[in-house]
């Protein structure tokens, strides 16, 4: 069965849910990805959305593209306000976040705010958003991207959401002391983190990827792991699932 | 003022003869409350509740120098920097929204030098607004640390004199004037907001002074029915306009949703152009229509009524 790197991103994500009882997303590919898993391997997923929404349920055909819209606030249990929504999360209520951006580095930093130097740059990104916060006060966190080698940099030219900073134990000396990045899932593979120097490491790939193509998509020295399994191409009743939602296609 | 200077702030809100009692005034007035180089924080969130209508009127006083601050900052900041009438962003967040990419007026005058921009996450801004609300100096957070975030506002960092742990400190943000839209309110200005809360309450208690549009001017008793549903109390409200539909074509919770294909004509015909092409947009629906009626009147017939019933049954009462 045929399907886009978008969807084979949603449908892998959504694996990584498996028995989550929370998750913080954004719109697009992860909000698609949380209400996947609720429908597969999360029954007991509640999604919580930055805007102000807990347990909300996707209309299909009618996704969100703000993560603040009516249509992100169907059928929720609870419609806090913004503020009130992080504090959940720095109090320690919510598993697992889901974060992006344009830039993402060895050490699992992410730039979502300027390309070039803060002052002067080359270009202007519309900045973190909830990113920080949630890479910050979520108990762990999955970076989901397309893998490109001008994505994957040595070192981010700007931390809007902080990783393992310089790896080693500098995350916790900096004072974040609770979540960390996980996994970085890719359309190529997946990807985890060295238990010690906190350096990127690939740990699966996806169907039909080579690890030289990895490679030569990532802009930095990888880590290899010894064992490499292949994961499980989409289903034809996950993907099925996700056409449910995004009717018009617009994300997958 | 300087960034968590409570002492200042609440001076200011003692000496400010606040008018009592009945609060309702037209949008020139409401607008006029705002100076040229004011601190001026804007409700709702990216295009929900974005009090639309005043913030067409305070173009239309042709205000500089402006400093606007929003959580999530939607094409209404695009407006600002098109007109000329702002110097310095705070947000978490600038952009029209996903299908639409970048923002080409934003990223032209921060990348030119016109525009600064101060970055925030966005629980520090939430939070920033909150300790203005409160009436205290800062908050202390857990996010921002070890981000270079920290290098790029005026958040500090401090060993917590309770655990010995590092924690981020972020400055209470006292906006000259809060501009917010909600659904209903008396005219004493008791509001009520249904759905989304946004920062809404938070930015009103924080602000000097409070503008505010309101779906429907309703009576005291009405209100006095629900008052747990009131949300910003009267006593903190400067000034208040009827003006129904007045956050679109962004939306209002359960009152109307947001009317896209306008967004792809705003940015196909405006936007995308730079600020030469969002001035020519101003032109036609903000500096020409300064009467909302007629401005509204431009989507079309039957738009409003197709956005309302969407907005029904998407609360599920359609």
């Amino acid at each position: 069965m045929s399907y886009s790197p978008a969807e084979l991103l949603a449908v892998i994500a959504a694996r990584q849910l498996a028995g989550v009882k929370s998750v913080f997303a954004g719109v697009g590919i992860p909000l698609l990805a949380a209400a996947l898993a609720q429908k597969t391997h999360a029954p007991d997923l509640t999604i919580v959305v930055e805007g102000g929404s807990i347990g909300p349920e996707l209309l299909p055909g009618q996704l969100p593209i703000s993560t603040n819209e009516m249509r992100v606030a169907h059928r929720a249990r609870v419609l806090p306000g913004i503020t009130d929504t992080f504090l959940f999360a720095q109090r320690g209520f919510l598993e697992v976040g889901f974060v992006g951006g344009a830039q993402v580095d060895r050490f699992g930093n992410l730039n979502s705010s300027v390309v070039g130097s803060y002052d002067k740059p080359q270009v202007r990104l519309p900045g973190s958003g909830g990113a920080n916060d949630i890479i910050s006060l979520c108990h762990r966190v999955m970076v989901v991207t397309t893998h490109e080698r001008r994505r994957f940099v040595p070192r981010v030219d700007f931390v809007t959401s902080p990783g393992f900073l310089s790896g080693g134990t500098s995350r916790r000396d900096a004072g974040l002391l609770f979540g960390r990045v996980s996994q970085v899932v890719t359309n190529l593979g997946i990807l985890g983190f060295d238990e010690e120097s906190k350096a990127m490491r690939l740990e699966g790939l996806h169907p039909g990827v080579s690890v030289e193509e990895v490679l030569e998509m990532t802009g930095f020295d990888l880590l290899i792991n010894d064992q490499l399994p292949i994961t499980d191409p989409p289903e034809e009743k996950e993907l099925a699932l996700l056409r449910e939602l995004d009717t018009e296609r617009r994300f997958i | 003022m300087e960034p968590g200077d409570f002492v200042e702030a609440r001076r200011r809100l003692e000496a400010k003869a606040r008018p009592g009692g009945v609060k309702l005034t037209s949008l020139t007035e409401a607008a006029g409350w705002v100076k040229d180089g004011d601190v001026v924080a804007i409700g709702g969130c990216c295009y929900s509740r974005t009090p639309l209508a005043l913030l067409m009127e305070i173009l239309r006083q042709e205000r500089r120098g402006l400093t606007l601050a929003r959580n999530l900052m939607c094409y209404e900041g695009e407006w600002f920097i098109a007109a000329q009438a702002v110097e310095t962003v705070v947000s978490s967040w600038f952009a029209i929204g996903l299908p639409w990419g970048l923002s080409k007026v934003f990223r032209q005058a921060v990348e030119g030098g016109q525009l600064k921009y101060e970055e925030w996450s966005h629980l520090a801004l939430g939070l920033r607004f909150r300790a203005g609300a409160m009436g205290v100096p800062f908050l202390p957070s857990l996010s921002m640390l070890g981000s270079d975030l920290m290098d790029v506002g005026s958040a500090k960092t401090m060993e917590c004199p309770f655990t010995g742990e590092k924690v981020a400190l972020v400055p209470a943000l006292f906006p000259d004037v809060a501009v917010l839209h909600v659904h209903r309110a008396d005219r004493l200005g008791n509001c009520q907001i249904d759905g989304y809360p946004h920062m809404d309450v938070d930015i009103a208690l924080a602000s000097t002074t409070v503008i505010i549009t309101a779906e429907e001017i309703v009576s005291e008793e009405q209100i006095r029915s629900q008052p747990d549903r009131t949300k910003i109390p009267g006593f903190a409200v400067d000034a208040l306009v009827e003006v129904p539909y007045g956050a679109f074509p962004h939306e209002c919770y359960g009152l109307y949703e947001a009317d896209f294909d306008h967004f792809d004509k705003y940015v196909a015909e405006g936007s995308s152009q730079g600020a030469e092409g969002v001035r020519e947009y101003l032109d036609r629906y903000v500096y020409n229509t300064p009467v909302h009626k007629d401005y509204l009147s431009l989507f079309g017939a039957g738009t409003l009524e197709r956005k309302a019933r969407d907005a029904q049954q998407l609360v599920g009462r359609g």
